[in-house]
């Protein structure tokens, strides 16, 4: 029947010979590189593009929430707790580019009346920059029988800060005087006759001889007619004065004064004065106001109070995301490893505290525990309450999926305690799906965060610090008139949570390792 | 037999749960200062006759009792510092029309189109219909629904003028007046659940329809539409039919923000005005709404689970 190896039976001892005996055979080693399993998910992952993207911009966005604050300049930040007057530099538009590109450059769109138009025209000339940079439209209305014409026109949210009228002493007025001298900058502006022009009062801009409602009433050239104040004291030493103040040194009769003295000798005296809001800010805070996302409607920089909120919310998802990685794996690990009645038991719990609906839990603790240990450490006990029974179910399935495998029990024969099965044998396997729940936990909970901050439940508002949340809260309801001060918190959220949702995406592919090889 | 008595063991199970919720909750807010009750005139002998009448004064399990007893009957006491005096059941009622109108007008608006997308994108697959539909739903779905909210408003109302800024309320909610006005709200809330739908239904459907039973309905001589209406649809919906389901029921609570910001007077408009309260926010009106919400979720879960038996004969006969 073996006919086939009959030839090969008999073969003489003296006819085998030693392969390679001057060479012991061991194992090769191999000449690539082995790759590990997180090596290949990083190599898979790299492979999908929009991930990768994703993943830059949120890099990007921490980076922003990172380093933002610091940009802010701690002159005006500082001002955010003691200073009133900074509610003047409101609602300034986004600046990037210079004022004048039409985009992302300061200027805002507006249709204005007449009046308003030639308010901003003095103002040009008075204050000696551009306000109106863009005529895009001029149309006219009747109403009432009455024509009126409307402007529409680009104008400048910086140099058209409204003209204020304040009240120095005498050192602060000295001082700023000392300061207009050095930088040659006009802050003060020269005082208007109310009797000459009465719509002053309620509008400090106007500084020409005009009616009740501000109209301009030309001089004989068709010009602006100035209606400075010329008569009383200012005692102003400064050498900066406007260029059509007839000063001329030695001679004050007819020259414009710069403010109104108040007060008397002996108590001190007070000088009303008319400034410039733009080159007030300049001696204020030490910069030129530019602000690349504007200010909001308290005169905050949204960039750096927008930096602060997502500084917080990353930290607080993060912190919330470790704590939920450990509570979760061992919880988890245990349940799914014994099963059983320990399983059956740790299951009811975890049922229960899910069952709470979350905005339950976070008022809860709001109302129990804010007051106690302060509002943030009460929202990271809610948030880590019920947040890790996500990763421990996830967990549990892993742990449920591995333990019948051979080579735990191969473990266990050789005696290893459960603990280190449990950790050192099936944990690893299910490092993949832990990876992949932490990072996805960060987007839900600064969305949560931001939810609850917009609604009012928990209030992170106050001048040292800001949520995204209640940014957006307060923004919404100064849209019509300011828009981005809603949009740049609003595009932080919408950006971070596309991102993170892609950059989980393609996490979850690459450390799927059923996947490998598929795409291609 | 089999999934009557599994059934019955999840209602049980989810009682269960639903009640150990509600003490916790009814312990934690007994354990918190009632203000309101100690404020109640400057007379010590006032006070102590109203916390006597309201049984502040009992033990914690006898006010359980009395909590539970009355809240069968539709009681959940009044508004101390919320809509002060007023049934807080009755409050509730009035409001619970206005949210449910919204959320089943989002959901018949975006069920459909969610699940249209979806086809399409499954039928159309890896072309560039499909590419461009799951790009949309990807960024529609990540982004929050008050963003959208925002976005909505801004444009409708501000921009082009063709909305109000807030829901029109004096018809009641059952009213064309009512529904035309909460358009922006329904808009922004369907966006994400188009998405949603979208996206699950494409999952789902590009799986059934690389099964060999599809191939074999081809081979037996169906067109590509009759095979894909009668085989691989009704397979597909065995899972999104459960999710329309869950969706309905918790959506109720998503529509928080949205209510507050069309300023829709709902239920969680409502649950938002007596946590922020003042003095103190109002516990009764807390309970309730605990409850409600509560029960919701619960509620979703388990209809989640067993619409699976309902739609689908294999898993209602068991394993067998």
């Amino acid at each position: 029947m073996n006919d086939q190896f009959a030839l090969y039976r008999d073969i003489p001892r003296e006819k085998f010979a030693l392969v390679g005996e001057e060479r012991a055979i061991k194992d090769v080693k191999f000449d690539t590189k082995p790759v590990g399993y997180l090596r290949d998910a990083f190599r898979r992952f790299c492979r999908n593009k929009a991930s990768v993207v994703a993943g830059i911009i949120i890099l990007i966005l921490l980076l922003f929430a990172v380093v933002g604050p610091f940009f802010g300049h701690d002159t005006y930040t500082e001002a955010y707790q003691t200073d009133v007057s900074i509610v003047n530099y409101q609602f300034m538009a986004p600046r990037l580019f210079s004022p004048g590109t039409g985009f992302w450059d300061g200027t805002k769109k507006q249709e204005i009346s007449k009046n308003r138009y030639d308010i901003y025209l003095a103002m040009e000339i008075e204050r000696n920059k551009d306000i109106i940079t863009k005529v895009l439209a001029e149309r006219t209305t009747e109403q009432l029988g009455k024509q009126s014409v409307l402007y529409t026109v680009r104008v400048d949210t910086y140099t058209s800060l409204k003209t204020q009228i304040m009240t120095l002493t005498q050192a602060d007025y000295d001082a700023l005087q000392a300061w207009q001298d050095e930088h040659q900058i006009q802050v003060i502006l020269p005082y208007v006759d109310e009797s000459k022009a009465p719509a002053t009062k309620n509008n400090p801009d106007i500084w020409y001889v005009s009616d009740q409602k501000g109209n301009a009433k030309y001089d004989a050239d068709g010009n602006y007619d100035p209606a400075y104040k010329t008569n009383g004291t200012d005692n102003y030493t400064s050498t900066m004065r406007l260029a059509s103040d007839p000063y001329n040194s030695g001679n004050t009769a007819g020259a414009y004064r710069y403010a109104k003295r108040t007060g008397t000798a002996s108590s001190g005296y007070n000088y009303v004065v008319r400034v410039d809001s733009y080159n007030m800010f300049c001696y204020r805070y030490g910069f030129e106001p530019s602000f690349i996302f504007g200010t909001n409607e308290r005169g905050f920089d949204i960039f750096t109070r927008l930096a602060e909120g997502a500084r917080f919310s990353f930290m607080l998802a993060i912190v919330v995301s470790v704590i939920n990685l450990f509570i979760g794996a061992i919880y988890g690990a245990i349940e799914g490893y014994y099963g059983g009645a320990a399983d059956m038991i740790m299951e009811r719990v975890s049922d229960v505290l899910s069952g709470v609906p979350f905005m339950v839990v976070t008022v809860l603790f709001n109302l129990h525990l804010a007051s106690k240990v302060g509002i943030i450490p009460a929202l990271l006990f809610a948030f880590v309450l019920t947040g890790w029974i996500g990763m421990a179910s996830r967990v549990r399935m892993q742990f449920y999926r591995f333990k019948n495998q051979e080579y735990v029990l191969a473990a266990r024969t050789l005696g290893a305690r459960d603990a280190r099965i449990m950790f050192k044998h099936i944990f690893p396997n299910s490092l993949g799906t832990i990876i992949t729940g932490s990072i996805l936990v960060i987007p839900g909970v600064i969305f949560s965060e931001t939810s609850l901050s917009y609604l009012g439940i928990i209030n992170l508002d106050s001048t040292t610090m800001s949520s995204v949340g209640s940014m957006l809260s307060t923004g919404q309801a100064c849209m019509t008139t300011a828009p981005h001060v809603v949009l740049f918190p609003a595009l932080f959220i919408a950006l971070l949570e596309i991102s993170f949702n892609l950059f989980g995406n393609g996490l979850r592919d690459a450390f799927n390792p059923s996947l490998r090889g598929v795409e291609e | 037999m089999y999934y009557l008595k599994y059934v019955l063991k999840r209602i049980l199970l989810m009682l269960l749960t639903f009640s150990v919720i509600v003490v916790i909750c009814f312990v934690l807010v007994k354990l918190l200062p009632n203000q309101p009750a100690e404020q109640f005139g400057k007379d010590m002998e006032l006070i102590l006759l109203r916390r006597e009448m309201l049984g502040y004064d009992k033990p914690i399990i006898e006010q359980f009792y009395r909590f539970v007893k009355l809240a069968f009957q539709g009681n959940f006491g009044v508004g101390e510092t919320y809509k002060t005096g007023n049934e807080v059941w009755e409050i509730f009622s009035n409001r619970l029309p206005f949210t449910i109108v919204l959320n089943v007008a989002t959901m018949i608006f975006s069920v459909p189109l969610g699940l249209l997308l979806g086809i399409f994108a499954a039928l159309k697959k890896n072309k560039w219909q499909d590419h461009l539909i799951s790009t949309g739903v990807m960024i529609f779905v990540s982004v929050p629904s008050f963003i959208y909210a925002f976005l909505v408003q801004y444009i409708l109302y501000f921009k082009l003028g063709w909305t109000g800024a807030i829901a029109e309320v004096t018809n009641g909610a059952w009213s064309w007046m009512y529904l035309k006005s909460i358009i922006p709200a329904i808009l922004s809330m369907s966006f994400g659940t188009i998405a949603g739908f979208a996206r699950y239904t494409r999952a789902e459907l590009t799986e059934v329809l690389t099964s060999d039973f599809m191939l074999l309905a081809r081979t037996k001589g169906l067109t590509r539409s009759q095979a894909t209406v009668r085989h691989a649809m009704r397979n597909a919906m065995v899972p999104i039919f459960p999710m329309i389901l869950g969706e309905f029921l918790s959506i109720m609570s998503g529509s928080l923000i949205i209510e507050q910001i069309f300023t829709i007077p709902g239920v969680g408009e409502l649950y938002i005005g007596a946590i922020n309260a003042q003095p103190a926010p109002d516990y009764n009106f807390f309970m309730l709404l605990t409850v409600f919400y509560t029960f919701l979720g619960l509620a979703a879960g388990i209809v989640i689970d067993l619409s699976y038996g309902i739609i689908d004969p294999r898993i209602r006969m068991g394993a067998k």
